[in-house]
């Protein structure tokens, strides 16, 4: 197969989900809105001060950017299992690891990355300083991905399963704690002075490690489900 | 004369192999836990440090070191199963998680059991603690992802699948717990057994045996459950005395 064909399926894959997603509009917007909720419950079941809210905003924003991650992981496979589409994509003579990394790609573009856009919004109601901002914005466009593509592996674990959407985040969450850790530290090195460098190449590892794995490891686990 | 290694590698000659093996690996369990939690009890004098709380170590550190290596046997026994398609191999992987999750349970309790006295609270934020409970949710992750797949052989690939990619996950998962536990607090206590007393040794040494034991009986027995479970329609299991009476 010749690199740009490889290429071509690629575009291709990701085009697909992105008019899907975009013909459903609503789902995206549910995990946005949810994000935005979640953060906000925050400050209430605390309560208002804002030494204790600063200090808190990254990890809340963080774990709440993890559970939305896990909200529409369910759909990644599901609506092309039910109708016979995934069948398809696997007879097809392309590799199903480039396939499975187009829709993981697409997956973050309409899950992941509306929430990195909402992240400082949201962070400014924590009273987060601008420079901390910057590097959680960093962190979150560095491993958000990293949660679409381990996420994508329980997915394709999980594909239906009944209760599928609780097990999978039963399975896919203590695999994300890294991501959380080093997102997390980035930002409270920042604020305490510190370069975030160390945590930010440490996601930065991760993502890479992230993308040579896990589009194979899903598509082996695509194969169990669906022999 | 070569041995034929791969004669119980089948379930059909691997259940009698285990019916006659389980009765020694208990009984040298139970004859070593006496044993060895006598000596820890009764024999090993009090730490100068930490007084006679420090004799919950018997069961709380092997414990933790079975937890952990029972889920590297397991994830070896699944990556088995996935790349030879040995009917066993799953079924030993299956046989390990619910031994390797109470073990990481039974872990976590004497270690707050422990943590009370000597730390002043039941849980601290410590990195081996931390990895530990990450640890008992891996655990319950493969169960319970085993136990929502009807087809036993999707349930055992997708598991085994899961328990591998788990195992390349705890030393990161590991290593960022420990650095994020540098950065947020220092370890209350450092628990160095550098001249730990002889007895005590014995004693730790002789209950991790036992556990080891305990754990291959258990694994064994239930492993033949399974096999008798799975294998309910075939003939040999028909013809089986313990199931014709």
């Amino acid at each position: 197969m010749k690199k740009s064909s490889m290429l071509d399926l690629l575009v291709l894959v990701i085009r697909r989900d992105l008019v899907l997603a975009m013909r459903r509009r609503a789902d995206v917007l549910t995990t946005l809105i949810f994000f935005v909720m979640v953060v906000s419950l925050f400050p209430l079941g605390v309560g208002p001060e804002m030494d204790m809210l600063r200090k808190m905003a990254a990890g809340v924003l963080w774990v709440a950017a993890l559970l939305s991650s896990m909200l529409s992981l369910g759909r990644l496979f599901s609506a092309d299992y039910l109708d016979g589409t995934l069948e398809q994509m696997m007879l097809a003579p392309q590799s199903l690891s480039m396939l499975v990394l187009g829709k993981m790609a697409a997956h973050w573009m309409v899950s992941g990355l509306p929430l990195v856009l909402m992240a400082p919004v949201l962070g400014l109601q924590f009273d987060m300083p601008v420079q901390a901002l910057g590097v959680l914005i960093i962190g979150l466009l560095l491993g958000t991905p990293i949660l679409s593509m381990v996420g994508a592996i329980g997915a394709a674990l999980t594909l239906g399963l009944r209760g599928g959407g609780v097990l999978l985040s039963l399975l896919v969450l203590p695999l994300c704690i890294p991501v959380l850790i080093f997102g997390t530290g980035a930002v409270e090195a920042v604020s305490t002075g510190l370069s975030a460098v160390s945590h930010l190449s440490l996601l930065g590892a991760l993502l890479v490690l992230a993308l040579v794995f896990t589009p194979w490891v899903t598509a082996q686990a695509l194969r169990i489900s669906m022999e | 004369m070569a041995i034929n290694w791969f004669k119980y590698s089948a379930p059909t000659t691997f259940y009698g192999l285990a019916g006659k093996l389980i009765p020694w690996f208990a009984l040298s369990s139970a004859i070593l836990f006496v044993v060895g939690l006598y000596i820890g009890f009764a024999v090993a004098p009090a730490d100068y440090q930490q007084g006679e709380f420090y004799r919950i170590i018997f069961i709380h550190v092997p414990s933790s070191i079975l937890s952990m290596f029972l889920y590297l046997v397991m994830a070896g026994y699944a990556a088995l199963g996935l790349i030879f398609n040995t009917r066993l191999s799953a079924m030993m992987a299956t046989a390990i998680a619910p031994t390797g999750a109470l073990f990481a349970f039974i872990s976590l309790w004497t270690g707050a059991l422990w943590g009370k006295p000597m730390w002043g609270a039941w849980w601290v934020w410590d990195a081996r603690l931390t990895s530990e409970l990450i640890l008992l949710f891996l655990y319950l992750g493969f169960i319970a992802l085993h136990a929502s797949i009807d087809d036993p052989r999707r349930a055992d690939r997708a598991s085994a699948l899961l328990a591998i990619v788990g195992s390349v996950n705890v030393p990161i998962i590991y290593f960022s717990v420990k650095w994020w536990n540098t950065l947020h607090q220092g370890s209350t206590i450092k628990f160095s057994g550098t001249s730990m007393h002889v007895a005590m040794q014995q004693a730790m040494f002789i209950t991790l045996a036992a556990c080891w034991l305990y754990a291959i009986a258990v694994v064994l027995a239930r492993v033949r459950s399974i096999i008798l479970e799975r294998e309910r329609n075939t003939t040999w299991i028909t013809e089986l005395p313990e199931v014709r009476s």
